[in-house]
C-alpha cells in the first residue's frame, strides 16, 4: 500500500474492497455523501475513533470493534442506530489481506447490528506515522417515542443493572498484548447492544439511563453518572458478575476489574419497581444472559459510589485520574 | 512588709479543667488577695500580696496545676494595688471571642473514684461521675464557649445538689459542665442480643454475666463503642475474630490496674505511668516470655507486644468493681484483679467507630450478645489513642481520645502572617489540621479514606472544628496524590471557598510535621521511611533523604528501588516483593518453588520479564515486606504493616536471648543512595528467621546511620529528623538514635503526633505557613 499519486491503483483497489464488503443502496451511489430519510423522532449521533493494539484479538478485531463501539454509543440513548460512516487511516505498507479481514469483520458486525455503512473515507499515512490501521466511525439513530434517557435523570431509589460479566475486554487485550499465558483464553466481549436495548426499551420505556462502561470501566461510569445526576450509589461486590478467569487474571496482574474496559456490556438505571421485569427481559436475551442487579441509587450530597465488599466492609469505588496509581502506605 | 499587685495572664488549656477553683484555693492558702476570671486569651488573675508570696504563687500555679490543664505561658505585669480587695474571688466570665484550646476527654480522677466506691456517697456506683479534673469533654462538645447548653448534656437539667456544686467556687465541680448524679443525669441500660431493652436488670451485672459466659458485649464508652469479651477465654476471643472478620490483627486488653497486667506484661515505671495518665491510651508493651498465661493466645498473634489499657470511664470501673465483688473503698483498685477484657473498637471492616445507640444496635446484630448503652450522646467520635512503649521512648501511634484536639504550639513567627490553614492529610489513618496564629489543632484519627464513612468524617470534622475553633481557612493544603479522597476534597474546598490550594509532597510533609512540633527554624536533613507517597514526577517514594528548609526541599538520596510486581497488590503480598527480589538477584527460578502455595507464583516471572504493572518504589515499608517474604515469615499482609511488625517482633524476641548479630556492612552506597541488594541476598539464604530478622535490623540501623552521617558531613547540616511510619519500629529508631548520638547529630522524632500518616496534616499546614512567611 502506498500513498500519493503513485498509489492511484491501490486506492481504487481499496475502494472496491469497501464497496464489495459494505454494499448498500446509499454507498453504491458512490457520492461524496449519503442521502437518506429518517423516521420521525429525535435523532442521535455519536462518533468514536478506534485505535487498538493488537488489531486482532480473541473475540474480535478493530473492524467489528469500530462498529460495536459507535452502535453502542448511539444505542445508549435508547435510540435505534441506522447509519454509520467510516474513516480509515492506514499506514503505508499495511497488508491488504489484513485490511480485507478487518473490512469483512466490519461488514458482518454492521449486518448483525442492522446498520448500514453509508459513507466513508480513507487516508494513507507514511510508514511509521500510524499504527497499521485506525478507524473512526460515526453513527446516526432515532429515539423511539416515549423514551427519554440521560445521565442526569437517575434518581435515588433506582436499581443498577449490568448486562453481563465485567472486565473481559480489557483483560483479553492485555493478556494478548503482553503474551501472557493463562489456563483459559479470555475473550473480548465486543458486541453491539442495540438489539438488547431495543428489547429492554420495549418493555420498560422509562429506563432512566443506559451507559456502556468502556474506558475506565464500571467505576468511571458509575462515578460520572453519580455526579451528573447528583446521587450516590451503593453496589454489592458479590452481585457484580466477573468471570472466574478474569477475576484470577486481575488478581494476578494487580488490576481491579471495576476499572477495566468493556466493549459489549451496558449498565442500566431504572425505577426499582421495574427492575425485576427489566432483568427478566435482559436475561431472556442472548446478550444479557448474565445480567444482574448490582446495587441501588441512593441519596447522597457527596455523590459517593460505594461498594459493599465480599467481607461486609464498605469501600469507595474511586474516581481515578488516569492510570491506577498505588496508594498503599 | 509592702504589698504589691500583679496581673497574670495564663495561656494554654486552662478552661473547663477546674483551673479557677484551683487558683482560688491556692490564693486562699497563700493569703493572696484579688480575683480570677476567664478571658478571651485564657485566664486572667489579679493578685496582691508580698512580692515573695506572689513569686511563690506563680511557681505553684505551674507546679500544682490541675491534671487536665496545660499552661503554655504566664505573663506577669505589675498592676495598681486595689486597697479594697481583702479576699480572693472568682469573677464571672468576660464575653467575647474565646481563643482557647478545646480540652480532650480524661480518665476518671482519684477523687471521683473514691466517691464512686463509697457506699455513703450520693454518687455511689453512679456510672457518669465526673468533676472539673476529669471526665468527658471533646467527645460531647457541640459548640464553644464550653457551656453545658453546648454539650450533649444539654438535655439533662441539674438537680438542686448538683446545681449547688456547680455554683460553689470552692467545689471540685464548680462549673463542671457534665456534672450529674443518679437523680438528674444520664442512665445506663442493657439491651439483649436482639436489641431489646432489658428494663428490670442491673446493666453492669448483666454485662459481666454475658462476658463470663464467653459472650460479646458492645459497650458504649467515651469516644465510641467497644466490643468486649473475656480475654482469658480463647473461644470467646476466637469467636470475636470470626464475627468481626478480623483474622490476625491484634486486639487490646483492658485490665483493672497495672498489678493485674504484671503476670503477662513486662511493665516498667515508664509504661505504668503512661497507662495511668489522664489520657488513658492503649499502650503497647512487651509480652512476658514464658508466662504461664491464662490470657488467650489469639489476642496478638505472632507479636512480641500487646496493647493494654486501664479503665477510663466509670462504666469500665464498675465492671471491674462488680467482678471484684463490689468492694468498698479504693484498696481493691491497686490489687490484682482476675478480669481481663478484650476491648476492640466496635465497627465493621474499616468503618468508623460506632458512636450512636441506634446504629450500634442495628450494625452489631449478629456480633454482640448484649449492649451496655447509655443516654449521654457522643457528639465527636474519638478512637482510643495508641502509644507504643516497646522502645526507649513512648511513641504515639494513633492520636484520639484523651489527646485530641489538644493544640500544638508552632513557632511564634506564624502569628505574624495571620493566615489560617486547613490541611487535609493523606490517605491512611487520616487526620486534618487547622491553624490559627501560632497554634495547630490536629483532629482525632478519622480512619483510612478508602472507606466512604471515613471520607464523610473528613467533611463533618472540617465543619465541626472550623466552627468550634472559629477558624475560616485562608489556604487549603493537600497531598500531591490526585486519587486520595483528601486531595479531591481539598480541590473542591478551595473552589467552593475561593481560597488557594497548595499541594505538598508526602515525605516533605512527614518531615515538616516533626519540624513543626520541635519549632525548628534552621535547615534539617529529613529521613522519611514509610510505605508510599507520590514523588514529584509521579514516582513511588518511601525511603527518602531530604534537605528541608523554609517550606522547600531537595531530594538528596533514597533507598535503592524495589519492583512491585502487580503494583498496589504487591504491597499487600510480601511474597511478591520477595519474588521480585529473587528475580533481581538473578534467581527467578527459585520463585515458583519457594512460594508454591501462592496463586500465580509460576507466572510472576512473566510479569517481571515484561515489566507489566511492575512499577518500582524506593519504599522502606516494601523493604520490610521483602525481607519478611524472603524469610518466609508471612506471604500476605492481613492488616497494614503486618509483615513489618512480625519482623520486628521476631528480631525483638531473638535479641532477648542473643546478642546483636555481628556482620560487616551488607548495605552499600551507590551514588549516595542506599543499596540493599547485598543484604537481601544474604537474607535470602538465612535459615533462622529470628537471626535473619535481627540481622536485617542491625544492617539497616548501621546503613542508615552511616548514610545520615555522610550526608550530614557533606551538607554541614547537623539537625536530623526521622519521620514516617517505619520509625514506629522501636528497634530501628532506638538503634539509629544510639549510633547517631555518638556522631554529634541532633536527632528529632515525632512526639506529640504519630510519625506515620496520622502526622502528615501538621506537616502540610506547616509547609504552607512557611511559604507564606517567606
Ligand atoms: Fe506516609
Ligand atoms: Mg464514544
Ligand atoms: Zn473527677
Ligand atoms: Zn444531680
Amino acid at each position: 500500500m502506498v500513498h500519493g499519486s503513485g498509489g492511484k491503483a491501490m486506492a481504487q483497489l481499496i475502494d472496491e474492497l469497501f464497496l464489495n464488503a459494505f454494499s448498500n443502496p446509499w454507498l453504491d451511489e458512490m457520492n461524496d455523501q449519503a442521502c437518506f430519510q429518517l423516521p420521525a423522532g429525535r435523532v442521535v449521533m455519536a462518533t468514536d475513533s478506534h485505535v487498538i493494539s493488537p488489531l486482532f484479538f480473541p473475540g474480535g478485531d478493530i473492524g467489528c470493534l469500530s462498529v460495536h463501539g459507535t452502535v453502542n454509543d448511539v444505542a445508549m440513548s435508547g435510540a435505534v442506530p441506522k447509519y454509520l460512516s467510516a474513516g480509515f487511516i492506514l499506514e503505508e505498507g499495511y497488508p491488504l489481506a489484513d485490511l480485507q479481514t478487518i473490512v469483512t469483520s466490519m461488514a458482518a458486525a454492521a449486518e448483525e447490528a442492522g446498520v448500514y455503512i453509508v459513507t466513508g473515507d480513507t487516508k494513507v499515512v507514511e510508514r511509521g506515522k500510524g499504527d497499521g490501521c485506525f478507524i473512526t466511525t460515526t453513527g446516526i439513530g432515532v429515539v423511539p417515542e416515549g423514551v427519554s434517557m440521560g445521565a442526569d435523570r437517575v434518581t435515588a431509589g433506582d436499581k443498577i443493572i449490568v448486562s453481563g460479566s465485567l472486565g473481559d475486554h480489557g483483560v483479553a487485550i492485555m493478556s494478548l498484548r503482553e503474551n501472557l499465558t493463562f489456563e483459559t483464553t479470555i475473550e473480548s466481549d465486543t458486541q453491539s447492544l442495540n438489539d438488547l436495548v431495543a428489547a429492554m426499551v420495549e418493555v420498560v420505556p422509562d429506563i432512566h439511563c443506559l451507559r456502556d462502561p468502556t474506558r475506565g470501566g464500571l467505576s468511571a461510569t458509575l462515578n460520572e453518572i453519580a455526579q451528573q445526576s447528583k446521587v450516590g450509589m451503593q453496589v454489592y461486590e458479590t452481585e457484580i458478575p466477573v468471570k472466574p478467569q478474569v477475576k484470577a487474571a486481575c488478581e494476578f496482574l494487580g488490576l481491579d476489574p471495576l476499572f477495566v474496559a468493556n466493549e459489549g456490556k451496558l449498565v442500566a438505571f431504572c425505577p426499582a419497581d421495574k427492575a425485576e421485569q427489566l432483568l427478566a427481559v435482559m436475561r431472556a436475551h442472548p446478550k444479557g444472559m448474565d445480567a444482574a442487579i448490582i446495587g441501588d441509587v441512593i441519596e447522597d450530597d457527596l455523590q459517593f459510589v460505594q461498594m459493599q465488599t465480599a467481607f461486609g466492609g464498605n469501600r469507595m469505588v474511586d474516581w481515578i485520574n488516569g492510570e491506577q496509581l498505588p496508594r498503599i502506605c | 512588709m509592702s504589698i504589691s499587685a500583679y496581673n497574670l495572664r495564663v495561656k494554654g488549656q486552662v478552661q473547663g479543667v477546674g483551673f479557677r477553683p484551683f487558683v482560688h484555693n491556692l490564693a486562699a492558702r497563700l493569703g493572696v488577695c484579688g480575683f480570677v476570671k476567664n478571658g478571651p486569651q485564657g485566664v486572667v488573675i489579679h493578685a496582691q500580696a508580698e512580692t515573695a508570696v506572689l513569686t511563690q504563687f506563680k511557681q505553684r500555679l505551674l507546679d500544682e496545676q490541675p491534671s487536665m490543664s496545660l499552661i503554655e505561658t504566664i505573663d506577669m505585669t505589675p498592676a495598681q494595688v486595689v486597697p479594697t480587695l481583702t479576699d480572693f474571688s472568682i469573677k464571672t466570665s468576660e464575653t467575647g471571642a474565646l481563643d482557647l484550646g478545646v480540652t480532650p476527654d480524661a480518665a476518671v480522677c482519684r477523687e471521683c473514684l473514691a466517691e464512686l466506691f463509697d457506699p455513703h456517697n450520693r454518687r455511689y456506683r453512679y456510672p457518669f461521675i465526673n468533676c472539673t479534673h476529669c471526665g468527658p469533654r471533646y467527645s460531647l462538645i457541640k459548640a464553644l464557649p464550653y457551656d453545658r447548653k453546648h454539650t450533649t448534656m444539654a438535655d439533662f437539667a441539674f438537680c438542686q445538689p448538683c446545681l449547688d456544686e456547680y455554683k460553689a467556687a470552692d467545689n471540685r465541680r464548680f462549673h463542671a459542665q457534665p456534672n450529674a448524679c443518679a437523680t438528674c443525669g444520664p442512665t445506663l441500660f442493657f439491651h439483649n442480643a436482639k436489641g431489646e431493652k432489658q428494663a428490670s436488670i442491673d446493666p453492669i451485672a448483666e454485662t459481666l454475666e454475658v462476658i463470663n459466659r464467653g459472650g460479646i458485649v458492645a459497650i458504649k464508652g467515651i469516644g465510641g463503642f467497644h466490643l468486649a469479651c473475656d480475654g482469658r477465654n480463647d473461644e470467646a476471643v476466637k469467636r470475636l475474630r470470626v464475627l468481626k472478620q478480623r483474622g490476625q490483627k491484634p486486639f487490646a486488653i483492658m485490665a483493672a490496674n497495672p498489678a493485674s497486667l504484671a503476670p503477662y506484661i513486662d511493665l516498667t515505671v515508664e509504661r505504668t505511668q503512661r497507662l495511668q495518665a489522664m489520657d488513658a491510651p492503649i499502650v503497647l508493651c512487651p509480652i512476658k516470655e514464658n508466662q504461664s498465661s491464662t490470657l488467650s493466645k489469639v489476642i496478638a498473634p505472632q507479636l512480641a507486644w500487646m496493647g493494654v489499657m486501664l479503665p477510663h470511664s466509670p462504666v469500665h470501673h464498675l465492671l471491674f468493681h462488680k467482678a471484684a465483688g463490689e468492694p468498698t473503698g479504693l484498696k481493691w483498685l491497686d490489687q490484682p484483679q482476675a478480669l481481663l477484657l478484650v476491648m476492640t473498637s466496635a465497627n465493621r471492616c474499616g468503618n468508623p467507630l460506632l458512636i450512636d445507640n441506634q446504629k450500634a444496635l442495628t450494625e452489631l446484630t449478629g456480633i454482640a450478645d448484649g449492649f451496655l448503652l447509655h443516654n449521654r450522646d457522643i457528639h465527636v467520635r474519638c478512637d482510643d489513642s495508641v502509644v507504643s512503649a516497646v522502645g526507649e521512648k513512648p511513641r504515639l501511634i494513633r492520636r484520639g481520645r484523651g489527646l485530641s484536639p489538644q493544640f500544638i504550639p508552632l513557632s511564634c513567627g506564624f502569628s505574624i502572617v495571620d493566615k489560617s490553614v486547613l490541611a487535609v492529610g493523606s490517605f491512611f489513618k487520616n487526620t486534618l489540621c487547622l491553624t490559627k496564629g501560632d497554634r495547630a489543632y490536629v483532629s482525632q484519627y478519622m480512619g483510612d479514606l478508602d472507606n466512604p464513612e471515613c471520607c464523610r468524617a473528613l467533611h463533618t470534622t472540617v465543619e465541626h472544628l472550623t466552627s468550634l475553633l472559629g477558624i475560616k481557612p485562608d489556604l487549603v493544603v493537600s497531598d500531591l496524590h490526585p486519587d486520595f479522597y483528601s486531595t479531591q476534597f481539598a480541590e473542591h474546598y478551595s473552589q467552593e471557598h475561593s481560597i488557594p490550594l497548595i499541594k505538598v509532597q508526602h515525605h516533605h510533609a512527614h518531615i515538616a510535621s516533626v519540624v513543626a512540633e520541635h519549632q525548628i527554624k534552621t535547615p534539617v536533613l529529613g529521613v522519611a521511611l514509610d510505605g508510599f507517597g507520590l514523588g514529584l514526577e509521579g514516582e513511588l517514594w518511601g525511603g527518602e533523604l531530604l534537605y528541608v528548609h523554609q517550606g522547600e526541599f531537595t531530594r538528596l538520596a533514597h533507598l535503592s528501588p524495589l519492583t512491585l510486581p502487580g503494583g498496589e497488590r504487591a504491597a499487600k503480598e510480601p511474597w511478591r516483593m520477595a519474588a521480585a527480589a529473587l528475580y533481581d538477584l538473578g534467581r527467578g527460578e527459585e520463585i515458583s518453588q519457594r512460594f508454591a502455595d501462592q496463586p500465580g507464583a509460576d507466572l510472576i516471572g512473566q510479569l517481571l520479564d515484561k515489566q507489566l504493572n511492575c512499577p518500582t518504589t524506593t519504599s522502606a515499608g516494601r523493604l520490610f515486606d521483602t525481607v519478611a517474604g524472603l524469610l518466609g515469615i508471612t506471604t500476605t499482609n492481613q492488616y497494614e504493616a503486618q509483615a513489618a511488625m512480625m519482623l520486628e517482633s521476631l528480631a525483638y524476641t531473638y535479641l532477648q536471648n542473643h546478642p546483636w548479630p555481628e556482620a560487616s556492612p551488607l548495605i552499600d552506597s551507590v551514588d549516595g543512595n542506599l543499596n540493599c541488594a547485598p543484604l537481601l541476598a544474604a537474607i535470602s539464604h538465612c535459615e533462622d528467621a529470628g537471626y535473619g530478622a535481627a540481622l536485617f535490623h542491625q544492617q539497616l540501623i548501621d546503613g542508615l546511620a552511616r548514610w545520615i552521617s555522610e550526608q550530614s558531613q557533606r551538607t554541614a547540616v547537623t539537625k536530623v529528623v526521622l519521620a514516617g511510619g517505619c520509625f514506629l519500629n522501636a528497634l530501628l529508631t532506638d538503634g539509629v538514635t544510639r549510633q547517631l548520638q555518638a556522631n554529634n547529630i541532633d536527632l528529632y522524632c515525632a512526639e506529640k503526633l504519630p510519625c506515620n500518616d496520622g502526622g502528615i496534616a501538621l506537616g502540610q499546614a506547616h509547609i504552607a505557613l512557611e511559604m507564606e512567611v517567606k
